[in-house]
């Protein structure tokens, strides 16, 4: 019984997804299959997913299945299936793509990690303990949240009961959501356009032929 | 679950998780197993006396029911084969990706009021997140195998659930917008009392949308007349050309666990879940009311009830879509495309705009036949009054009805799942169906 009371069971499922997520972060690089990568990144990130969950934050673990591991993949999945030829079937980067990706990629993880611990409002204070977990009403808080009321923002008193003051913003987060959905459309757009097959005028009828048998 | 063992037997917190864990997967493993042991053996009855046949008789006594356990022993002791040409890894993950898909999309299932493995507040959103991951179990067993049938297949796939989840997400979510939650024990628990609670009488909007959801949860789990995947007369068997043994079972049992969830998840959105067509255990005043935590013989007999009476409802929808399988013709790839993209997304639409006007309005519903005694037992019309005030008190001044006052004596109703104040009777509405009951 000592051991199961000595251990500490949160941070040892959080490691368990987080060493997930990033395994099959690093089998993606290491693969040159490109279907076996996105099985890989399947995985990884519903390992991600799991972290989300772990945390209580429900709606947004479900966000990350739904779109990411769901449409985004199957998406993936499609695109492969529909261009996949001889040289891109198994992709082996040259040494100069290594090197144009480690400078992208570093730079953005300078940037995460700089921020992640550079900003005082993400930190919690280190002698605080685990959180207690709360009460799991994601769905509406983040539905209130894109109207610009923040309810993890409410003043509480002792009792828990919301003071009068409320910090809020007006247009809410509803605008750059937009805007960052509108963006994602375009983006998807121009990838379904890039990827097409291009079809020759003379070879028009052969392959209408051949679709509709 | 956990919390019992915790208090009760004063087990340590980490093992009392682990053990209700376990639990919660062994009851949802063995009725996944036992619907597709039954399923299997309903398939080969129902498609026999829709035939003019007998169906199985021999094997086993009565009805031929040792069906499924002989075709068990069979499938175990078939040689596993695996093709030269297979990326032998994906080969082997594919049935597991698409058996554990459908298999975890139960954990947010409810079966009765507060029988769930997993209690969110986004079960809905859950459940059609993880259900849409059975595909990819699919494209990746028609890749793997190297072979071309098993690729044409997949993309059939593919191309079916991917275009069908966009007028099932539109189905789904006018329950959810009617109820205001996406809690699926929430959304039945509405539904308490009389079958004209049920959320498919609420309007004619959302009666028409339930056929809607219907074909399009037939299209997404891949049943006939949308089964092109794995259509035998052109494609051997789709995807699961190269797969033998138990390897091959597992995609069945992923397809028959997919049926009796969609018709689960049917039965909760629109048939009231777990509340019969007439509320015996509320006059009995058995069931457990709203918010309470004890427990007690008396609900846990009205839970067992509604888990048996949840349970009837989805084996009838599954019985009708096999019963549709062995009717209708297979469709073309192109028809299944036209039925989706000009007939069930368009409907979808107008029926989610309709559902919403309708409720907006106020207007007339059959539960107004039924007397209003929001005191009694269980309520005889709509008790769509769960949550009490709870301290969001700020947001609910910013709430547009905040300024309209309710009428005197009129009690304010909260939105359900939140504890907000909703709006008062006759917002904006002054309908007198609204006026009248309050309710809507």
């Amino acid at each position: 019984m000592t051991i199961w009371a000595a251990t500490d069971w949160y941070a040892f499922f959080f490691l368990l997804f987080a060493l997930l997520a990033c395994g099959f972060a690093a089998a993606v690089l290491f693969t040159s299959n490109i279907v076996r990568m996105a099985f890989y990144l399947t995985l990884s990130l519903g390992a991600t997913a799991g972290l989300f969950f772990l945390a209580g934050a429900e709606f947004v673990g479900v966000m990350q299945l739904m779109i990411y591991v769901g449409g985004t993949l199957v998406l993936l999945v499609f695109g492969v299936m529909l261009t996949a030829r001889a040289p891109f079937l198994s992709l082996r980067p040259r040494s100069g793509e290594w090197i144009v990706s480690l400078i992208a990629g570093g730079t953005l993880l300078f940037l995460l990690i700089a921020s992640a611990f550079g900003v005082r409002n993400w930190r919690t204070a280190s002698d605080s303990g685990p959180l207690p977990l709360a009460e799991a009403q994601t769905a509406t808080a983040v539905g209130a949240g894109l109207t610009g009321v923040r309810v993890d923002r409410l003043n509480r008193d002792a009792a828990g009961h919301a003071l009068s003051q409320l910090p809020h913003t007006d247009s809410g987060y509803l605008l750059p959501f937009v805007i960052v959905s509108v963006h994602l459309l375009v983006v998807l757009v121009g990838a379904a356009y890039l990827a097409r097959a291009k079809v020759r005028r003379r070879s028009a009828t052969e392959s209408t032929a051949s679709v509709e048998g | 679950m956990a919390e019992f063992l915790v208090h009760t037997l004063s087990l340590p917190a980490p093992l009392a998780y682990l053990l209700a864990a376990l639990i919660h997967c062994g009851f949802i493993l063995g009725l996944v197993a036992a619907g597709a042991v039954v399923f299997i053996w309903a398939e080969r009855k129902v498609s026999g006396r829709i035939q003019d046949r007998l169906g199985p008789t021999r094997t086993g006594g009565k009805f031929g029911w040792l069906q499924s356990p002989a075709d068990g022993i069979k499938v175990l002791a078939k040689e596993d084969l695996i093709p030269r040409a297979a990326d032998r890894l994906l080969f082997r993950a594919a049935p597991y990706v698409s058996f554990s898909s459908s298999f975890t999309a139960y954990l947010a299932l409810p079966f009765a009021d507060g029988w769930v493995a997993f209690d969110t507040n986004v079960a809905v959103f859950f459940i059609l997140a993880v259900l849409g991951l059975e595909v990819f179990g699919v494209i990746l067993a028609g890749y793997a195998s190297g072979s071309k049938w098993s690729l044409f297949g997949a993309m059939r796939e593919a191309a079916q659930v991917v275009s069908y989840e966009v007028p099932l997400g539109i189905c789904v979510v006018i329950p959810v917008l009617l109820t205001g939650t996406m809690n699926l024990t929430t959304i039945a628990n509405m539904q308490a009392g009389w079958c004209s609670n049920w959320l498919i009488f609420h309007d004619p909007f959302t009666f028409a949308v339930f056929w809607i959801y219907a074909t399009c949860a037939l299209a997404s789990v891949n049943r006939a007349p949308f089964d092109l995947a794995e259509a035998e007369s052109e494609l051997v068997a789709g995807f699961m050309t190269e797969y033998s043994g138990m390897r091959w079972s597992l995609f069945f049992m992923a397809e028959y666990s997919s049926m009796l969830l969609v018709s689960c998840l049917a039965v909760i959105l629109f048939f009231g879940g777990w509340h019969g067509p007439i509320p015996v255990f509320d006059w009995l005043g058995w069931a457990y009311p709203g918010g309470a935590s004890s427990w007690q013989l008396t609900g846990f007999l009205a839970n067992l009830a509604g888990c048996v009476n949840f349970i009837t409802k989805a084996v009838i929808g599954v019985t009708v879509m096999l019963w549709i399988r062995w009717t209708l013709p297979r469709l073309r790839i192109d028809q299944v495309m036209t039925m989706c993209l000009k007939y069930c997304v368009p409907l979808a639409a107008i029926c989610f705009i309709g559902a919403l006007w309708w409720q907006v309005a106020g207007w007339w519903s059959p539960n107004h036949w039924l007397p209003l005694r929001p005191d009694g037992p269980g309520g005889m019309r709509e008790t769509w009054v769960v949550a009490p005030e709870a301290a969001c008190g700020e947001v609910a001044r910013r709430l547009p009805w905040a300024d309209s006052a309710p009428p005197h004596g009129a009690a304010r109703r909260t939105l359900p799942g939140c504890g907000l104040a909703g709006p008062p009777a006759g917002w904006r509405t002054g309908s007198p169906a609204a006026a009248r009951g309050g309710v809507q």
